[in-house]
């Protein structure tokens, strides 16, 4: 019997494990000295856990009386999660180092941290999403505020603790009144008890309290308050991660409470992560215009782009929860190309995050520009890049499902937020003469970055094929 | 109504109003205190309630320790709650406002709360009946067992609270003379002494 | 082979236009010649070999949406025929002309290279024409249509470094539009009723077309009608019909040879063509050809009036090509087409090279155009001279009055005035006065050109005169090529065109009526004439009994109504009617002897005593000036007027309003609201959950 569970949650387990024999390891070690090998060995792990998760996996199964699922849609998350954990980690080696706070706690937070991750996608039950919830924010704010010396650092993690904190609030306080109606904290009990599809009011407010919770993860609007400002305060491989991982993680367990928890009143919930999505997107990309701070214009840029991905959920189809996930896949390597960038900005060694430091950059870096100027284009969603087509599965998914003001409000939303992004490659490629900055990279970040680009571009052909799976992992999910 | 009712009402009154003081009393020292009140009192309802072992363990770590904890951080910390206040005074009226509608609307929904058809038989399952098994024993093995995986997953995120409460706070600082148990261990005579012959009369 | 004739150009055009910078300038220039002159070669084995039945020769598959099924495909019939030697022929001799007409042109610097982009345009403009004349249904026609009007369009702004030049164009370009809205509207009325637009569907359904009605503009219509009417609104456009005229003037701007081309030849002919091709719908459509005629010689009368007085000597012609454009369409309009295509064949012939000509005239006098410089040139260039004489004997209409031996012009054109009143209708006999006195200006307009320019005395800038040239041999081969054409063409083809009836059925692979020959068909044509004279009865009632063999529509290249008879009674009419062109056409060339050999100081004189005659004439009936106040004026003030309040302030002021006031109001909201403090943060968050929770509870879940 555990046995058998626990070879469900192997690598889970094994993360979880590394991590604590990691911690041992250099405890008793070198400590500091020995960070850049944790570094090193965590990313790798994680990435080969990926790669394992993503060849052996099949089927489906549940694991200690169905609080852990382990399908197909969690695979596919967890795939994106732990590859692009690995690939911010690589990345963020040079700057933690130069900045000085290349700590060996960093890598082994981020490896709990993506345990917590792998247990939210896998969730099937209300505590088992609260623990992986609360092991993956703890984690995160432990290391947004890991730049202990610095004011913005420490500021941003306590800002969100606490904004966590209530948001962990709401989400229990909706899990309780959730339990209190049906009795259970298991999805598929609580979706047992609605098999009718009416949706009675008491479950209705938990599930909104629930999702209030879940939108403070994913940093939908009215809840994103927090993400301009730890992004910006956060160390900047700290905001990379947040960007990338967990945004992945909140949305596919978002997914995962509405289509397995609530799947049979769908029409219930649409209406508020439509409202959700709507909000966030014109959030997104109106207040994006107003930041010289690359990092807060990264921050309202995944506020928006969570909108965007919550426009699939918002369908309640199956094709929209495969477009989500075409959607977040997108995303991620978007993100992970602009931050590889974003943290090799620096002037006089110093790093800096002002775009006007952008001015005339392509005159000094051609090739590095080009590639910003594509993860810009494919960020903005112009067509012919990559970021179009995750753009365009969405929109179709939402006019798909009778929605389609919100495709329209997409749209004009996308339109007003193309402005910031093309306003960098406007200064890049006509900008005037201005305190110029350096990018020096290490071959890690040159290949993230590139390697992005190239992506945006040649996946036009058919997007890696991730589509397919996309569509098996949605299959899984929504019946 | 029996005692045990009586002595209900009266713990959740004192519960409650214990809860609203916490909140409300100016002096944090009064708030944790207001707070060590509410656990004790709490305890209390579990005792009603027949589990016993819950009651003592909150008395004991949550009385014991985390309030006591609690007391001192407040006391030491010095946070300027009036500067605060000021700031959170200017919304006062409209988050009463607020406060007010989501309270009703709460209330509303209280109004016509109902359980769903199984909810009842899905709470039982559960937990064994009190007959089978006593407090402690339940409670080991649904924590140690049926939810195993939620308790070890408790148990990653207090390491990660307590990896964090070190990365983020501890220092060395070089300055400063520590104890350094080994090499208090590893210490013999012969290291640590030279034994010089004197001549008398001379010195060294 | 007809694939070969029509892309040749095309390829010519793209190696010409692309490929010069690798091939170099001359080796490009000849190119586009040399697949000309094959593509003149192969037209003319087509058109000499070609048997009168209807071909179709699939190329690719063109359109495919919804029942808008179409392909690309060639559709010879003796139509296309004629029309492939009128386009292919001129086209490569002109080709041949520019040669030497577009040598060091003074319009550009040196070192320009101008000279393939001119031969590329001509070649593509050859290519859409030839789209357009083989075009097997409406849209590719179209396509042609447009083409072609794209071509007209670059050439005559040509010389772009002239504004006048390129304000021609527009001018050209948008006049066009107007006309090509009807015609677009026409194909699509087309498409509502016969859902298909291929020509074979829209012929075999015209007779049930003139039994429908339509409604159009809140008016019941005919279909026939008013679908006729709307083609007919494109063919005015294109070629240069009252109303629709002023472009073509103006069109005069650009090059003499692309003047030769497509403002006399060719493209403007596409209307005429167009009303031929369409002959099955025209046919039940009595109305629309009623009107035709009435325009078509309105045009002629008008076109003609004013060119008595221009002094621009291109402008002369171009007016002239207006005119003759209307007798074409007199002939369609009454029902005619043979006769109208035969018309349109000498005129090809004719016109191009009276152009051509007048171009080695302004060549030979430096870009000089205005008739008032020239005079006594006959001996400084004795070529061009002789080439202008046989194009004015041709345009006149010089023969020998009851026979068929004349110049081309004669014979054409004498046959449309008597089909005008053969057709014994209100409007044939109005169509027939004003095409007779039209003759008579024509006469005399062109001998005027020849007085000017080749008689008198010298006029103008003495150092020009002195250095008048004969024109290079590039250009005068194919003055003598099209001589050639403008004194035989009429005699060669006049059976054909405006024989008996059963010759031109045949000729055109119509389905024959022999037996419905009527009895005096078989008598000589002066017999036919003096006995229908004799008789002194109605031409139409003699032959009542003609049997109605109830031909297919679209059988062959052109179709005639069985009630239409126009082409037999033309034969029949009095003689006095069929001298008359003759004599108008005396009657002109003395007033042109007198007015400018003879006493040279009357022009003068007259212009000054009937100056708002003089007047009205030389500023064309004030066309330009009315269109100008009733159109071109509301249409830019409502132009600008939308620009600048329409455009200006309500579309960028409210873009620039989002963009710059609404948009970064709420971007300096949203910063606002971030203001860094926690509990506002969270204030939010629980505003968030609040507003959520009312709508749910308000809206009570799903509805």
């Amino acid at each position: 019997m555990i046995s058998a569970d626990l070879n469900i949650v192997l690598p889970e387990l094994i993360l979880a494990v590394y991590a604590m024999g990691a911690l041992m390891f250099a405890v008793y070690t070198g400590k500091d000295a020995t960070a850049p090998l944790i570094l090193g060995s965590t990313a790798a792990l994680m990435a080969a856990l990926g790669v394992w998760i993503a060849i052996s996996g099949s089927g489906a199964a549940t694991a200690f009386g169905g609080a852990f699922i382990d399908d197909g849609f969690s695979r596919f998350a967890k795939v994106i999660i732990l590859l692009s954990a690995a690939a911010i980690l690589l990345m963020s080696q040079s700057y933690m180092e130069r900045i000085g706070i290349l700590k060996f706690e960093y890598p082994i937070l981020i490896a709990l941290a993506t345990v917590g991750m792998m247990m939210m996608v896998s969730a099937g039950d209300l505590m088992a999403l609260y623990m992986g919830l609360e092991l993956q924010s703890l984690s995160l704010y432990v290391i947004a505020a890991l730049h202990r010396d610095d004011q913005r650092s420490t500021e941003a993690g306590l800002k969100y603790f606490v904004l966590g904190a209530l948001s962990s609030g709401l989400l229990l306080y909706g899990a309780s009144l959730t339990y209190g109606y049906a009795g259970t904290t298991l999805f598929s009990g609580i979706l047992e008890t609605i098999s009718d599809g009416k949706m009675p009011i008491g479950l209705l407010l938990g599930l909104v309290f629930l999702f209030a919770g879940l939108a403070f993860k994913v940093s939908a609007a009215p809840f994103h308050m927090w993400t301009p400002d730890v992004y910006e305060g956060s160390p900047t491989p700290v905001t990379a991660f947040f960007a990338t991982a967990p945004k992945v993680a909140a949305m596919a367990l978002f997914a995962r409470v509405a289509h397995d928890a609530f799947g049979t009143v769908t029409a219930d919930w649409t209406q508020i992560i439509a409202l959700l999505s709507v909000v966030s997107m014109f959030l997104g990309a109106i207040a994006a215009i107003g930041q010289r701070d690359i990092k807060r214009l990264m921050a309202y840029s995944s506020i928006a782009h969570m909108g965007f991905a919550l426009m699939g959920l918002a369908a309640g189809t199956m094709f929209g929860i495969q477009a989500m996930l075409i959607y977040l896949a997108i995303y991620v390597v978007m993100n992970i190309g602009t931050f590889a960038f974003i943290l090799s900005m620096e002037r006089d060694g110093q790093p800096v995050t002002d775009i006007d430091g952008l001015h005339q950059y392509s005159k000094a870096e051609p090739l590095k520009a080009l590639a910003l100027l594509v993860l810009m284009f494919s960020l903005a969603g112009v067509p012919p890049m990559v970021g179009f087509f995750g753009k365009f599965y969405v929109l179709q998914a939402a006019v798909d499902a009778d929605l389609a003001w919100l495709a329209v409000a997409g749209v004009i939303a996308s339109v007003i937020g193309a402005f910031y992004y093309l306003r960098i490659v406007y200064f890049m490629y006509f900008g005037e003469e201005r305190d110029a900055i350096q990018t020096p990279m290490n071959a890690y970040n040159w290949a993230a970055l590139v390697g992005a680009a190239v992506i945006m571009v040649a996946g036009v052909v058919n997007l890696f094929g991730v589509e397919a799976l996309a569509a098996a992992a949605a299959e899984t999910l929504v019946n | 109504m029996t005692l045990a009712v009586f002595t209900f009402y009266v713990f959740s009154t004192i519960v409650i109003l214990a809860g609203l003081l916490t909140v409300l009393s100016r002096n944090p020292v009064h708030s944790v205190l207001w707070l060590i009140l509410a656990f004790f009192t709490s305890a209390g309802l579990f005792v009603l309630l027949g589990a016993e072992f819950v009651a003592m363990l909150l008395v004991i770590v949550y009385v014991g320790a985390v309030a006591v904890l609690f007391l001192f951080v407040v006391m030491m910390l010095d946070v300027d709650f009036a500067e605060l206040k000021a700031e959170m005074a200017r919304f006062m009226p409209v988050a009463m406002l607020i406060g007010v509608v989501l309270l009703m609307e709460l209330g509303l929904v209280f109004g016509v709360w109902n359980f769903a058809d199984q909810a009842g038989d899905l709470r039982q399952a559960v937990t064994p009946s009190l007959s089978e098994a006593h407090n402690t024993q339940a409670l080991g093995e649904i924590v140690y067992t049926q939810y195993i995986y939620l308790f070890q997953a408790a148990g990653l995120i207090l390491l990660v609270a307590m990896i964090g409460a070190i990365v983020l706070t501890l220092r060395h600082r070089p300055n400063i003379k520590r104890q350094n148990i080994v090499a208090q261990i590893n210490r013999d005579p012969a290291q640590a002494m030279e034994l010089k012959n004197v001549k008398p009369g001379q010195g060294l | 082979m007809p694939s070969i004739i029509l892309f040749a150009p095309l390829v010519g055009a793209l190696i010409c236009g692309f490929g010069w910078r690798i091939i170099g300038e001359k080796a490009a220039m000849w190119v586009a010649t040399g697949l000309l002159f094959l593509a003149a070669l192969l037209s003319w084995i087509v058109f000499l070999g070609f048997d009168g039945q209807t071909q179709q020769i699939q190329i690719f598959r063109f359109i495919e949406s919804g029942t808008l099924s179409t392909d690309w495909a060639i559709r010879l019939d003796r139509l296309t025929a004629i029309m492939l030697i009128v386009v292919t022929t001129v086209s490569s001799l002109v080709h041949l002309y520019s040669f030497g007409y577009m040598d060091h042109d003074p319009q550009w610097r040196e070192g320009e290279t101008y000279k393939p982009r001119f031969f590329a345009y001509l070649s593509f403009f050859t290519f859409a024409m030839l789209a357009l004349v083989t075009s097997d249904n409406l849209v590719q026609m179209f396509f042609g249509w447009e083409g072609v009007g794209v071509a007209s369009y670059l050439l005559i702004g040509f010389y772009y470094r002239k504004p006048s030049a390129n304000a021609a164009a527009i001018k050209a370009f948008i006049v066009n539009r107007v006309g090509d809205f009807g015609f677009a509207l026409g194909i699509f009325g087309l498409f509502f009723l016969v859902d298909s637009i291929s020509f074979d569907e829209v012929f075999r359904a015209a007779p049930k077309l003139a039994e429908t009605n339509l409604t159009f503009l809140w008016t019941e219509w005919n279909a026939a009608n008013l679908l006729a009417f709307l083609l007919f609104v494109g063919a005015m456009g294109k070629s240069a019909q009252l109303f629709l005229h002023t472009w073509l003037p103006d069109a005069m701007e650009g090059p003499t040879p692309v003047s030769a081309l497509i403002h006399a030849a060719t493209m403007v002919t596409a209307g005429v063509f167009l009303v031929a091709r369409m002959s099955p719908l025209y046919e039940f459509a009595p109305e629309a050809k009623t009107f035709i005629v009435y325009l078509g010689a309105a045009t002629a009368f008008f076109a003609a009036s004013v060119g008595l007085v221009q002094n621009d000597i291109k402008r002369v012609i171009a007016y002239s090509t207006c005119s003759q454009l209307g007798y074409m369409f007199v002939a369609a309009g009454v029902g005619v087409y043979s006769v109208a295509m035969f018309h349109l064949l000498t005129h090809a012939f004719f016109k191009a090279m009276l152009f051509l000509g007048a171009g080695s005239v302004i060549h030979a006098m430096h870009h000089e155009q205005d008739m008032r410089n020239y005079g006594n040139l006959r001996k400084k260039i004795p070529y061009t001279f002789w080439a202008m004489m046989i194009g004015t004997l041709a345009i006149t209409g010089v023969g020998i009055p009851l026979t068929a031996i004349g110049f081309s012009g004669f014979l054409s054109k004498d046959a449309i005035i008597e089909s005008a009143y053969g057709a014994a209708t209100p409007a044939g006999n109005f169509a027939f006065w004003l095409l007779v006195s039209a003759a008579v200006m024509t006469a005399f307009y062109s001998w005027r050109l020849m007085f000017m320019t080749f008689y008198g005395t010298e006029r103008g800038d003495k150092h020009t005169h002195e250095h008048a040239h004969e024109s290079p041999r590039t250009m005068l081969v194919p003055l003598g090529v099209l001589a050639i054409g403008a004194i035989f063409s009429g005699m060669v083809w006049y059976n054909d065109f405006f024989g008996k009836t059963s010759a031109v059925e045949t000729f055109f692979g119509m389905e024959q009526t022999a037996k419905a020959e009527s009895s005096h068909a078989s008598l000589s044509l002066i017999g036919a004439a003096n006995a229908a004279e004799n008789g002194k009865e109605e031409p139409s009632s003699s032959h009542d009994g003609e049997k109605k063999a109830a031909a297919e529509p679209g059988k062959g290249a052109i179709y005639r109504h069985p009630d239409n008879t126009v082409l037999d009674d033309a034969h029949y009419v009095p003689k006095w009617v069929k001298v008359s062109p003759f004599i108008a056409m005396l009657l002109g060339f003395l007033g042109a002897w007198v007015m400018y050999i003879r006493r040279p100081d009357w022009p003068a004189k007259l212009a000054e005593n009937q100056r708002p005659l003089y007047l009205f004439l030389l500023n064309k009936w004030y066309f330009d000036e009315i269109y100008d106040a009733v159109f071109v004026r509301p249409a830019k003030s409502l132009g600008s007027f939308l620009w600048k309040r329409g455009d200006g302030s309500v579309i960028d002021g409210a873009l620039n309003g989002v963009a710059m006031g609404i948009v970064p109001f709420f971007t300096r909201l949203a910063g606002r609201a971030q203001s860094g403090y926690l509990f506002t943060y969270a204030f939010w968050m629980v505003l968030g959950i609040v507003f959520l929770v009312s709508w749910m509870t308000i809206r009570g879940g799903a509805i």
